[in-house]
């Protein structure tokens, strides 16, 4: 918990703006069951964090002459985890809902992000599909990641990656989503494909 | 034996609004309720915030005071939200009301507020591939 407490020298001339670390944050999605929550909880520094949005569903094809439409509210929960590198930067890792009633969720933290890891299980890799949908969909960059459960039948990264259908730029990586060390190398493997990708700007713009 | 993978058909085009089968079409509270029209209303889940050391006049409350302490360091609205156990929507109502006063100072980083597809600098993505490496 004693992160950044000691790197903020305030500046004279600079009252706050330079006080906070560069907040960065990467989507962990997939199919319900993969193991986002696992993949989370091993490589994050802190015990994984769950907070919570309200949702209000208005319920479409009620009586329209009521005025009045049906409005319930209920939470869904999203979880998170931190991984501090450095005094000025800090990674924050967030675990999509699997639901798919709560996908617009997914608008608002996919907001900003750096980019995405699918988990794919091939025992079901269809779980996946609709993750990979939506990042292909809004150009969102993504690495897939296999994770692999003991006993199951392992399929190599070029037979996911015809499956998938994905872009051959895009890469496939096997993983174990208990161990940190091999969550962090899938991280690696998406900030490397994101080092890659042509839209990258090497230096702020010139205004 | 080599069972046959599931094929992926890819998506025609852009989404449809969000319908869920059983409850309909899905609304955020705050588009069909109030919502804060003042500026400091506006953070995302990975807004940083941070205690200013002033006190907040005027805002009593153990909700405050809470908030508050979580701040001495810069945090995220996700993990305030988070340790105070409240939703998102309703922790973004206080740590505004926090800011207003002064007790807190807030910043979207950059990063965070490009849009869906960001134009991610080098820079930042070499830090963090290097903070990462490091944890190896």
């Amino acid at each position: 918990m004693d992160f950044v407490n000691d790197f903020d020298p305030r500046l004279p001339g600079d009252p706050e703006a330079d006080s906070f670390p560069t907040a960065v944050k990467v989507l962990v999605a997939g199919g319900f069951g993969v193991g986002k929550t696992t993949f989370v909880g091993a490589v994050s520094e802190i015990a994984p964090l769950s907070t919570e949005e309200l949702i209000t569903q208005i319920s479409v094809g009620t009586d329209d002459l009521s005025g009045v439409a049906d409005k319930t509210t209920t939470t869904v929960a999203m979880d998170f985890g931190r991984i501090t590198l450095g005094p000025e930067h800090v990674l924050y890792l967030f675990g999509t809902p699997g639901q798919h009633r709560f996908w617009f969720l997914w608008e608002e933290l996919s907001h900003g992000a750096l980019g995405a890891v699918v988990l794919a299980d091939t025992r079901r890799l269809d779980q996946c599909f609709a993750a990979v949908d939506f990042f292909e969909g809004r150009g969102i960059q993504f690495v897939v990641a296999v994770n692999e459960f003991d006993g199951g039948h392992h399929y190599g990264p070029e037979e996911v990656r015809a499956a998938l259908d994905l872009a051959p730029e895009i890469p496939v990586v096997l993983c174990d989503a208990r161990q940190c060390a091999s969550g962090t190398q899938v991280l690696l493997s998406l900030v490397a494909h994101l080092l890659s990708s042509p839209v990258l700007t090497s230096t702020p713009e010139p205004s | 034996m080599t069972v046959a993978l599931p094929r992926r058909q890819r998506s025609p085009g852009p989404d449809a609004p969000w319908v869920d089968d059983v409850a309909g079409r899905l609304v955020r509270p705050y588009t069909v309720s109030r919502g804060r029209t003042r500026p400091t209303a506006h953070f995302d889940l990975m807004t940083m915030v941070r205690a200013t050391g002033r006190r907040p006049a005027g805002l009593q409350g153990p909700d405050y005071d809470r908030v508050l302490g979580l701040c001495g360091r810069p945090v995220p609205v996700a993990e305030v939200a988070a340790r105070v156990r409240l939703p998102a929507v309703v922790t973004k109502v206080l740590l505004a009301d926090l800011v207003d006063c002064g007790a807190l100072t807030a910043r979207t980083p950059s990063a965070a507020s490009a849009g869906p597809a960001p134009r991610t600098d080098r820079a930042l993505l070499e830090a963090v591939l290097h903070g990462l490496r490091q944890r190896l």
